[in-house]
């Protein structure tokens, strides 16, 4: 293992105390319980939006604490759910007096701490509204497993979601406006090589240099399957078809395309997908109207990339469009 | 058979000692179908356990139990946080202000703590989870107390239940949890939470006989 770091079971901490030091006009943290809060919570009278997960997926979810997204965020230990204690902390730090909107990536893990959290600050007072993204296609949804795990799409909803409570929106309506960007949004993704876990040292899985593997998780879980490595075009077939299918996206929609990094890949790879991704679109009649590259949801230093495509409208896109001011994601203002 | 406040301690320490050992292996389970980090986090929350031991020295069995419970909820995380939490909370409820327990009062806590998993994880035998160990653990204990069998031999066939119900999960579809996420490819893996489950089931026994045969 080579690492940038000093000692795996100090990582979140130092990681965290970087943050703090490098956008303290942004955010501020708090240690013991960890969790980020943006610099002038609590915002009197606005919904306030906060997520979490485990630490590995930089910038989510920390990066995106700030004005017109996320007013805290709780990172857990690598690849961790956060522990109900960090929760209920920021929720009592960022509450306006308007509620909390908890934004939770379906990890079993994560649902659960969140749904503790949210009984504790429900027992204190805070009124509490939760939105759970599910929105990867490479896992079968059933009544009889888990469900979908939330990827790419967790970003679009803090994005989106956190307009519409800068722009006043109550509650109920924050929740609605997320449970709607999860509703019409798709994603899947596709690993080339392994991410390495600090605290185990050496990679989550083994891949031989000519395979890949389809559908992988943003925790080094294995995919669903592995196949030879193939050409950027063929990847893009193999991400795009089933997500295409599954909404279904149909001609004439309006979509924003998502290529995102895993955290390995260059961004000049990315932008190769992204050309592939916006051919496919293309030759279905689907238009980009929105587009955002990069990396956003990583898997620490895993090479490989995932799609999100989200069907647009009118309220959605004008939410995308509206300011927001965070460490990762910044425009308008 | 009668279980005492410092044996409820002696269990703990046990229970630190043997998750700190088997850290890296029960993480390696847990690398083959989840996200390799199972014995990194119960080690944690159960260090954080050990450090809290001290203040429990001289208190009720319920009171033990509950500060073990929101102990892990508050330091484990993943999965493994709330259920094994709310497990030892239920049973710290269970056996409020008791200082020593009958195998029957035994078994009560037990069964407290099997439903707390269950409710908090939405979760039944079969689906490759910590359940399949400790239910046929908890069940087989009760079966031998009922029938009034020795206690220390109902437990010892409950302990070999238990193991029984962790290698079960080897075959198994995951249906629960990350596990799930790779469907198929889960099966062949032994379970993480019922290793675990399984490693505590165990160090209850070891306390038990050993405390037996002084």
């Amino acid at each position: 293992m080579k690492k940038l770091i000093n000692a795996p079971e100090n990582i979140v901490r130092e990681a965290l105390a970087g943050m703090a030091a490098a956008h303290p006009d942004l955010l501020r943290v708090h240690v013991d319980p960890d969790y980020i809060a943006r610099a002038d919570a609590p915002v009197r009278g606005k919904v306030a939006l906060v997520s979490g997960g485990g630490s590995g997926h930089e910038p989510l979810h920390g990066g995106f604490v700030g004005d017109g997204m996320l007013d805290a965020a709780c990172p857990g230990a690598i690849f961790t759910s956060p522990v109900p204690d960090q929760m209920l902390a920021a929720a009592r730090a960022v509450h306006g007096d308007a509620g909390i909107l908890f934004i939770v990536k379906n990890y079993t893990g994560d649902v659960m701490n969140f749904e503790l959290a949210a009984e504790l600050a429900a027992a204190e007072g805070i009124p509490v509204a939760s939105v759970v993204t599910n929105d990867d296609v490479a896992v079968r949804d059933s009544l009889y497993t888990a469900g979908r795990r939330g990827v790419g799409v967790t970003v679009l909803v803090e994005k989106i979601a956190g307009a519409a409570a800068r722009a006043g929106a109550d509650l109920a309506t924050c929740q609605r406006i997320a449970e709607k960007v999860n509703a019409q949004g798709r994603s899947m993704g596709m690993a080339l090589t392994s991410c390495t876990v600090p605290h185990v040292g050496r990679p989550t899985f083994d891949l031989p240099d000519d395979q890949m593997e389809i559908g992988i998780g943003i925790h080094g879980e294995p995919g669903r399957t592995r196949q030879q490595l193939a050409s950027a075009a063929a990847i893009a077939e193999l991400l795009a078809r089933p997500i295409l299918e599954d909404l279904p996206f149909q001609r004439g929609d309006q979509v924003l395309a998502f290529v995102n990094g895993m955290g390995g890949t260059p961004l000049i790879e990315l932008y190769v997908m992204y050309h592939e991704l916006s051919k496919i679109l293309a030759g279905e009649g689907i238009t980009i109207s929105r587009s955002l590259v990069g990396n956003y949801i990583t898997s620490l230093e895993m090479a490989g990339c995932s799609f999100t495509l989200l069907k647009l409208d009118e309220e959605l896109t004008r939410l995308w469009d509206a300011p927001v001011l965070t460490p990762a994601l910044r425009w308008g203002i | 058979m009668q279980i005492e406040s410092d044996c409820v301690l002696k269990f703990l320490e046990v229970v630190a000692a043997r998750i700190k050992e088997q850290r890296d292996y029960l993480t390696e389970l847990d690398a083959a179908i989840g996200d390799a980090d199972h014995g990194v986090n119960l080690d944690r929350g159960f260090s954080a356990v050990m450090s809290k031991l001290p203040t429990l020295t001289g208190r009720d069995i319920g009171s033990i139990l509950r500060t073990v419970g929101t102990t892990l909820v508050s330091t484990v995380g993943g999965a493994s946080g709330p259920l094994y939490g709310t497990a030892f909370i239920r049973a710290g409820a269970a056996a409020a202000d008791r200082f020593q327990l009958d195998p029957y009062e035994f078994v009560v806590v037990l069964e407290a703590a099997l439903r707390g998993i269950e409710t908090r994880g939405k979760a039944t035998r079969g689906e490759k989870t910590m359940l399949d160990a400790i239910a046929p653990f908890v069940e087989t204990l009760k079966a031998g107390v009922e029938a009034n069998e020795d206690p220390l031999i109902a437990l010892r066939k409950a302990v070999a239940a238990c193991e029984e119900g962790m290698r079960a999960t080897i075959p198994m579809l995951a249906t629960k949890g990350r596990a799930s996420y790779l469907g198929e490819r889960s099966i062949g893996h032994q379970d993480p939470g019922a290793t675990s489950a399984y490693l505590m089931a165990r160090a209850m026994l070891d306390v038990v006989e050993e405390r037996n045969a002084e």
